[in-house]
């Protein structure tokens, strides 16, 4: 009963810190000219300024005989504009302090910028800015140059337990669809990406109509129109809503990959897909994922295989919500002459919290956390700015992180146990071990 | 839930990162890649800096809010920096004992203690911290360094007490047990089997430490060699717990949205009770002079060859007199600091020598300096040509200097990095700390700013004479082997899909 009422007392001191009849987060939004969205939050209390620009134009949009088109295309963005070798990119934007960066992940791409609010700094750093985003050049000798340091960097990548697990996990997870891509390409498809594909590219996923504007920062709204205005109105134009992404398909059956490797740990991922960023279940498995393995020590897989047992030092599992189903994960490195009992432990645990769910005191614990520490999610303007992008991104409501705490409030643990038990099937999981050890696997060699 | 999914590969990391410390948790549970794409958050959030060096990022002008300290009758400091822009406090309890206090066969004990930390008081059973810290709605983890070692809270700012409670508790009360400690000394045997073992160009530079140092502690890893792990006594953390763990070894640093007074009041009634201890004598433990190159190789599976150079150098002692740490700091930014900086443009895009290189100056710090080069040989390059270009680079400086406009760039950097990192309050606490801890005084970072500011091309220039010499210098090389076949192979038994 008395952590129940902790409860409340934190919500109650969330809400009087917010004010009765303002919003946690006032987050203004309107449409520039040319249809991208913007998000912005006014704030003063430091000089300095973040903003990105986003597009559909992530690892999801590439295609299979073109993959790494659009991690290339999002690199070279950098690398020259109308006017501006890559040198002098680099030159006028650490002139004023800027930091500039490419974001890419699986459905997004596009770049961020940090700068400060003083007039000179900000203007030249937001002209760079505007400039290689409406006005990329894609030279070919930049290009030429990149693919080589890119393709030496896949091999070495392929050599890391890690980026093993890693491909075959999303390949086992998603076969035929994009979502199953190498996020920076294949070498065999990177060594044939010519110029002509990063503005074809370019041209069909930095759209306007598709661009989302995050900003926060030391700006009046007056300003902040200008801005979105500057580097949005040259983008390219289409008229059509921009390319879709295909459905994901639930797994046939469960399956297994082990892969040899000389690392002294195996490295061990287990998952399936997982949820799309609009399910109805996201809070329920929000909060379930924090009990069974996003809670860090507190975890039930952290508490069985690291604190009970001691087999590994990272032992976590996390729901990644894309656009279409994005990836339900469980992932731990263990010495590997103990990987099955690891996997063992895992498995059990899972399929134990599938089919009894949470207790009461997990539920209540849960919520204290995800309740009381709602304001370390807001506690700085970068975070604010990852929030501002995903809720523009995803087309999710202003009022998200308004409706944060009541979301997570009225979530039961039988609300907790069906999301899972119906989207969660043990015995069709994907799993991947690398680093097994090497008897094991030669046992194993198929004849030939 | 996490917002993306981690892209698969490592893509174009900008270098390895060679100051991380060693956490408690894991400091990320993506692929690192997955850091360095999405808004380049750097490659560790505990010693992060978008900079080559930690003393630019350490030097910051005058903030809003002024830190004010006090110290108890204990000994213990508490310093407090006021940010009211979120109502969270970040609670940080230092102390001044670090890898580099160990002895011989018991490296990784300061690691390894900081891990039992969290297994029990008489009042706070095992786990039972965390869970607390949890309920609060809070994060907790911990950090161990060459220097030191420390804990942090983040939480909403009515639970502070809690967290000074909890801290003040377990300075005194811990108990080690051998069945608690069983169990995590294979926890951080795993830990260094994943930072360490399975990393190429992590025993590089665990490698070329101990090759580059003879003498000084500094010249073992913070995680602590394996034998030295597995022999480990549940007695060797109790004697480093009862030796070091003191309120006059310790200093508490609370940022956040709190008053001086209201802190000095809590820090009172949870810590002034403690009694202090006599501390060992600390040794000087110097390192003796080196007299010519030293070269080391390191076989071990992986595609790109690797090469790692370290130099002997200064490191800031007297932020009011000392001016080549400042000058050396200057001159790893005007090679690596940023995109437009030497290394980038010359060996990676123009002489395309390079597939990447870095160079980095741990310029504070209680034991002595380093300066690192390292890089990555473009395709068909080979490790000895990279070595020449870098060297190349740090001999064109030493022969005709830095331009006025490259030191301009660089302090116009620091001015905005400084703005940056206000951004982030676990960074200030992380600041006030790491300076204390190497006997600098917060107080002075206004100084150490306007020294940089200060600092000449003429000053980069001598400083690239006098330090970047063959007898003060260490080189380690990845030599790369094949992993050997690694065919999908069907699943043995044992390891078949369970029912």
């Amino acid at each position: 009963m008395r952590a129940e009422w902790t409860v409340f007392k934190l919500v109650a001191v969330l809400l009087l810190a917010a004010g009765p009849a303002h919003a946690i987060l006032p987050i203004q939004h309107w449409q520039t000219q040319s249809g991208a969205r913007v998000y912005f939050v006014e704030n003063h209390d430091l000089p300095m300024l973040d903003l990105s620009v986003e597009f559909p134009a992530g690892v999801g949009f590439d295609r299979k005989d073109k993959s790494g088109a659009a991690n290339m295309t999002n690199r070279l963005l950098r690398m020259g504009a109308e006017g501006m070798t890559e040198d002098e990119v680099a030159q006028k934007l650490a002139d004023v302090g800027a930091q500039l960066s490419g974001s890419f992940n699986t459905d997004r791409a596009g770049l961020a910028l940090r700068t400060l609010s003083s007039r000179e700094e900000r203007e030249q750093a937001l002209s760079v800015f505007a400039t290689i985003l409406q006005r990329p050049s894609f030279p070919s000798d930049v290009l030429e140059r990149e693919k080589i340091r890119l393709v030496a960097a896949l091999k070495e990548a392929d050599t890391k337990p890690d980026t093993i697990a890693a491909l075959n996990f999303y390949r086992m997870l998603y076969r035929d669809h994009p979502y199953a891509l190498r996020s920076s390409g294949e070498a065999e498809t990177v060594e044939r990406l010519a110029r002509e594909d990063l503005i074809d590219f370019y041209r069909r996923h930095y759209t306007a109509q598709q661009a989302v504007v995050a900003m926060i920062g030391d700006l009046t709204r007056e300003e902040a129109t200008a801005i979105a205005e500057k580097v949005t109105a040259g983008l390219p134009r289409s008229e059509d809503a921009g390319p879709e992404l295909p459905a994901v398909e639930p797994l046939p059956a469960g399956a297994i990959r082990v892969i040899p490797h000389p690392a002294t740990q195996s490295h061990i991922l287990i998952g399936a897909p997982g949820i799309r960023r609009d399910d109805p279940d996201y809070y329920p498995l929000f909060i379930g994922n924090y009990i069974l393995g996003g809670g860090g020590f507190v975890s039930r897989i952290a508490d069985e295989v690291r604190q009970k047992r001691g087999l590994a030092y990272s032992a976590y599992s996390y729901f990644s919500p894309l656009k279409e189903r994005g990836p339900f994960l469980i992932g731990m490195q263990t010495q590997r002459e103990q990987a099955q009992e690891a996997l063992e432990v895992v498995r059990t645990t899972l399929r134990e919290f599938i089919a009894n769910g949470p207790t009461r005191e997990e539920i209540t614990a849960a919520k204290q956390n995800l309740i009381g520490g709602f304001p370390l999610r807001i506690d700085s303007n970068r975070k604010i700015h990852g929030y501002l992008a995903a809720i523009g991104f995803y087309r999710l409501p202003l009022t998200f992180l308004d409706d944060f705490v009541k979301n997570i409030e009225r979530v039961t643990a039988d609300d907790v146990k069906s999301a899972f038990a119906r989207r969660i099937d043990p015995d069709r999981m994907v799993t991947v071990v690398v680093g097994a050890a090497e008897a094991q696997a030669a046992a194993t060699q198929p004849v030939k | 839930m996490q917002a993306e999914m981690p892209p698969q590969d490592a893509g174009l990391r900008r270098r390895h990162d060679l100051r991380e410390a060693v956490t408690i948790l894991p400091e990320t549970r993506q692929p690192r890649s997955e850091r360095n794409v999405i808004f380049r958050i750097p490659p560790s959030r505990l010693l992060a800096c978008a900079f080559a060096g930690v003393l630019l990022w350490l030097a910051a002008p005058a903030t809003a809010a002024v830190a004010v300290e006090q110290m108890l009758g204990n000994g213990l400091r508490v310093v407090v920096k006021p940010d009211r822009r979120a109502p969270v406090v970040v609670v940080m309890l230092w102390y001044r004992v670090g890898s580099m206090d160990e002895v011989n066969g018991v490296t990784g004990v300061a690691h390894v203690l900081e891990h039992m930390m969290f297994k029990g008081t008489k009042a706070v059973p095992a786990g039972e911290f965390s869970r607390r810290i949890a309920a609060a709605g809070g994060r907790d983890n911990a950090f161990t360094s060459l220097d030191y070692t420390g804990y942090f809270q983040t939480l909403h700012k009515s639970q502070l007490a809690l967290a000074l409670k909890l801290e003040a508790d377990r300075i005194v009360n811990l108990v080690l047990k051998q069945e608690e400690f069983e169990k995590e000394i294979k926890v951080v045997m795993e830990e260094r089997r994943w930072r360490t073992d399975d990393r190429p160009r992590s025993i590089v530079y665990e490698r070329l430490r101990s090759a580059a140092l003879v003498a000084h502690p500094y010249r073992n890893p913070i995680i602590g060699w394996m034998n030295d792990l597995e022999n480990m006594r549940v007695d060797d953390a109790r004697a480093f717990y009862e030796r070091w763990y003191a309120p006059n070894n310790a200093m508490l640093v609370v940022v956040g949205d709190v008053a001086p007074d209201e802190v000095f009041g809590l820090a009172e009634r949870y810590f002034g009770g403690i009694g202090p201890k006599a501390l060992p004598p600390r040794k000087p433990q110097e390192e003796p002079p080196q007299f010519g190159i030293k070269r080391l190789t390191v076989k071990a599976p992986a595609e790109l060859p690797y090469v790692l150079m370290a130099y002997r150098v200064p490191v800031l002692r007297d932020p009011e007199t000392d001016w080549e740490p400042y000058a050396l700091e200057m001159l790893a930014n005007v090679l690596d600091g940023n995109a437009a900086a030497r290394f980038p443009r010359t060996l990676v895009r123009t002489e395309r020598l390079a597939n990447s290189a870095g160079a980095s100056y741990d310029g504070i710090g209680r034991g002595p300096g380093m300066f690192y080069l390292d890089g990555v040989p473009s395709p068909g390059r080979n490790a000895a040509e990279l070595e020449e270009g870098l060297r190349r680079e740090l001999a064109r400086i030493a022969a005709e200097g830095v331009t006025e406009q490259e030191l301009r760039r660089i302090k116009a950097q620091a001015v905005a990095s400084h703005v940056y990192q206000r951004d982030s309050m676990f960074y200030q606490a992380r600041q006030i700390g790491s300076l204390e801890m190497a006997g600098l005084s917060h107080r002075t970072l206004d100084l150490m700013l306007e020294k940089l500011r200060q600092v000449t091309p003429e000053q980069v220039q001598e400083v690239a004479r006098k330090y970047f010499v063959d007898e003060g210098l260490t080189v380690a090389y990845l030599d790369p082997q094949p992993l050997g076949a690694r065919k999908p192979i069907a699943p043995p038994p044992g390891l078949r899909h369970a029912r």
